[in-house]
């Protein structure tokens, strides 16, 4: 192994004996006792098995310091099962055993959350070090990058996105790049995530366990009250629509693990988010309510007088809109069916004083049937 | 371990929505009062459905950011929180005196303490009193003031006006200002003729609101004349109708609102040590305290 200088401390072999003391330690790849007839620890790791006395503790070998000062790392400074096995992920533990571990640690092993960039590296103690920044800073720079130390500095760089427009959804593959948080602990980069991207850790935590509550569109229809009691008249087929629709990865970088019920998939893909979404989110339902009054109207045949260009032109601003591409048009490529001049002049032809397309009134017999 | 947990609104359009949250949530933090304080919301996230998953405390204290009791104290927020066996009766109110209940979340089968509001609770009075004089720059503000408190009306919430009524009458009761009346949006007496029912030259108007927004940085002002449109703003005070409108905005915004959820959570049980006489000190208080 070629490995960082590892040293155990006292407070490690103090902390290591207290634990052989009382009983045995099965960790990681590491298991050692303590016998106390012959004042021996017995140590195994899988490239070494030694016995030794209480003196020759501190010198044991660098692969089982590695599995030592590891043992004492999530048992000691990692406090709680969650964050644990956030760590644990962070350096993929499942797929790496310890000594091939500290080795990548040396260098730093990243990790993808969302859009964040999470890289963990270690010091001689065995002590991990958790930096985190955008997936798009992946290359940059430390210095050219704003620092930040408190983990709750994360939920104000999370509020705005790049254009400056308020966050709702925090998990909306939107957050804004240019920051760093060069150095946090393990308690440190559980509550910087969280404030990224709020219980995304428990709940993908919950469903590593077998154990993720999912509350699916029913559930959530059955016990709304007040003015959403109106989504329990949202058609299924809308619900399939609005899940291809707001929760596509391009919306959300939760991955949907709810349906329609249990027994009722939704058509639409979940998305292919580390993190689950076990329910529909609020920002979810307002919309579904919103859409459960467009749906109680009926349709409507309207005549247009457009060209086939125009009408290609409609389709190009819809699909503009919906995929958030109107700041790539260039200002003079009129080409482009969205581009601003080219719309411009649509309506000058084709919308009416009052609003209508083709002059065409959206209630042509008088009749308001507007979803308000 | 002992966790604070504050629950509030939100907003899906108003960033500025959940900022008081947040800021009170910072300032119990740096008091070390508690091992942690985490935030949930309606409206954001995490959501009131998933914010208990998050609170690792063996007690637990949940605490809404939330100007009355009502739809939302009695049953938005106990449902989503799955409180099992909620009942508003419970907490034995009728309108702002709900104190505590103390039920299992089945979300993570452990009891959490669940409290009332922090709008009616007595120690707000004193965020109001601190209102005027964060607005007013006069640590002795009073003599020759009058002080309205204005609430959303019982349109939306019949106990809305409860709580408004209560924290007239205790800040009257320190016969510290002139005149201290309430004011509704949406009822008589209405906020847009505030300088009729008050003799006092000097008048300070605080929205008993937990968060700026439409209603406090729109409406009110617009509705008063301190201006005709709310994007060029106002002076503090402002002139209207020989009246000088000392305008607080929404009152939860006042730093000392984190005592008032501080003080929630220990009439629960919490131990919060010297926090409040801390969050006091760091706020600087008033000269005079309503109720004493």
């Amino acid at each position: 192994m070629s490995m960082i200088n590892l040293a155990l401390s006292e407070t490690q072999l103090a902390a290591f004996k207290e634990q052989l003391a009382d009983g045995v330690i099965d960790h990681d790849g590491l298991t050692a006792d303590y016998d106390a007839d012959t004042e021996t620890y017995h140590i195994e790791t899988p490239a070494h098995q030694t016995s030794v006395g209480a003196d020759e503790l501190a010198a044991v070998d660098t692969e089982q310091a590695a599995y030592i000062t590891n043992w004492y790392f999530y048992t000691h400074e990692v406090g709680s099962e969650v964050t644990r096995a956030f760590c644990r992920w962070l350096e993929q533990a499942a797929e790496h055993p310890v000594a091939d571990r500290y080795d990548a640690l040396e260098a730093g092993i990243s990790r993808e959350w969302g859009q964040l960039a999470i890289t963990t590296t270690i010091s001689a103690d065995g002590t991990r070090h958790y930096e985190v920044r955008h997936v798009d800073d992946r290359d940059a720079d430390a210095t050219a990058l704003t620092t930040h130390t408190d983990p709750f500095d994360a939920r104000e760089i999370g509020t705005l996105d790049p254009k400056g427009r308020y966050r709702p959804l925090r998990t909306a593959p939107s957050l804004k790049s240019g920051w760093i948080f060069p150095d946090l602990s393990a308690a440190e980069v559980y509550e910087t995530v969280e404030a990224f991207y709020p219980a995304t850790v428990v709940n993908w935590d919950r469903e590593a366990r077998g154990e993720l509550d999912v509350d699916h569109w029913r559930d959530e229809q059955d016990r709304q009250s007040g003015i959403y009691n109106l989504i329990t008249v949202l058609p299924d087929d809308a619900v399939d629509w609005a899940a291809a629709a707001c929760c596509d990865d391009s919306q959300c970088l939760k991955r949907r693990e709810w349906q329609l019920s249990e027994n009722e998939p939704l058509a639409a893909e979940g998305g292919d988010g580390v993190f689950p979404c076990r329910g529909p989110c609020s920002m979810a339902v307002a919309a579904g309510r919103e859409w459960a009054k467009l749906e109680r109207e009926n349709t409507q045949s309207y005549e247009f007088e457009l060209t086939p260009s125009e009408k290609e032109q409609l389709e190009a601003v819809i699909d503009a809109v919906a995929d958030d591409e109107i700041d790539e048009i260039r200002e003079a490529d009129v080409s482009k069916g969205a581009n601003r001049w080219r719309v411009r002049y649509l309506r000058e032809k084709r919308v009416d004083e009052d609003g209508n397309l083709s002059g065409t009134p959206t209630h042509p017999d008088g009749n308001d049937e507007s979803a308000d | 371990m002992q966790s604070l947990v504050i629950v509030a609104h939100g907003s899906h359009l108003n960033p500025g929505s959940a900022k008081p949250t947040h800021d009170h949530a910072a300032t119990i933090r740096e008091t070390g009062a508690f091992d942690e304080v985490r935030t949930g919301f309606w409206k954001e996230e995490p959501s009131l459905r998933e914010v208990l998953r998050t609170a690792r405390g063996d007690d637990i204290y949940v605490v809404p950011l939330f100007i009355s009791e009502g739809y939302f104290t009695e049953r938005v927020i106990p449902r989503e929180l799955r409180l099992e066996g909620w009942d508003p009766e419970l907490w034995d109110s009728e309108g702002i005196s709900a104190d505590t209940a103390t039920l299992i979340a089945s979300d993570i089968d452990k009891e959490v303490h669940y409290c009332g509001p922090v709008g009616t609770h007595e120690a707000m009075t004193d965020v109001l009193i601190r209102r005027a004089v964060s607005v007013t720059g006069d640590e002795d503000v009073g003599e020759g003031f009058g002080f309205a408190v204005v609430g959303h009306g019982t349109e939306r919430n019949k106990k809305s006006a409860k709580a408004i009524e209560y924290h007239t009458e205790r800040i009257r009761e320190t016969g510290r200002f002139d005149e201290v009346k309430s004011l509704y949006m949406d009822e008589e007496p209405e906020v847009d003729d505030v300088t009729d029912h008050f003799d006092s030259k000097d008048i300070i108007v605080v929205p008993l609101f937990i968060a700026d927004g439409y209603h406090t940085q729109e409406d009110i002002p617009e509705d008063m004349g301190l201006t005709d449109d709310y994007r060029k703003g106002y002076d503090v005070p402002t002139e209207v109708d020989g009246h000088r409108i000392w305008y607080g905005g929404a009152v939860g915004t006042e730093e000392l609102t984190a005592d008032v959820i501080l003080e929630r959570a220990a009439d629960a049980g919490a131990d919060i040590g010297n926090a409040r006489e801390r969050i006091r000190q760091r706020t600087k208080p008033a000269t005079g305290t309503a109720g004493e």
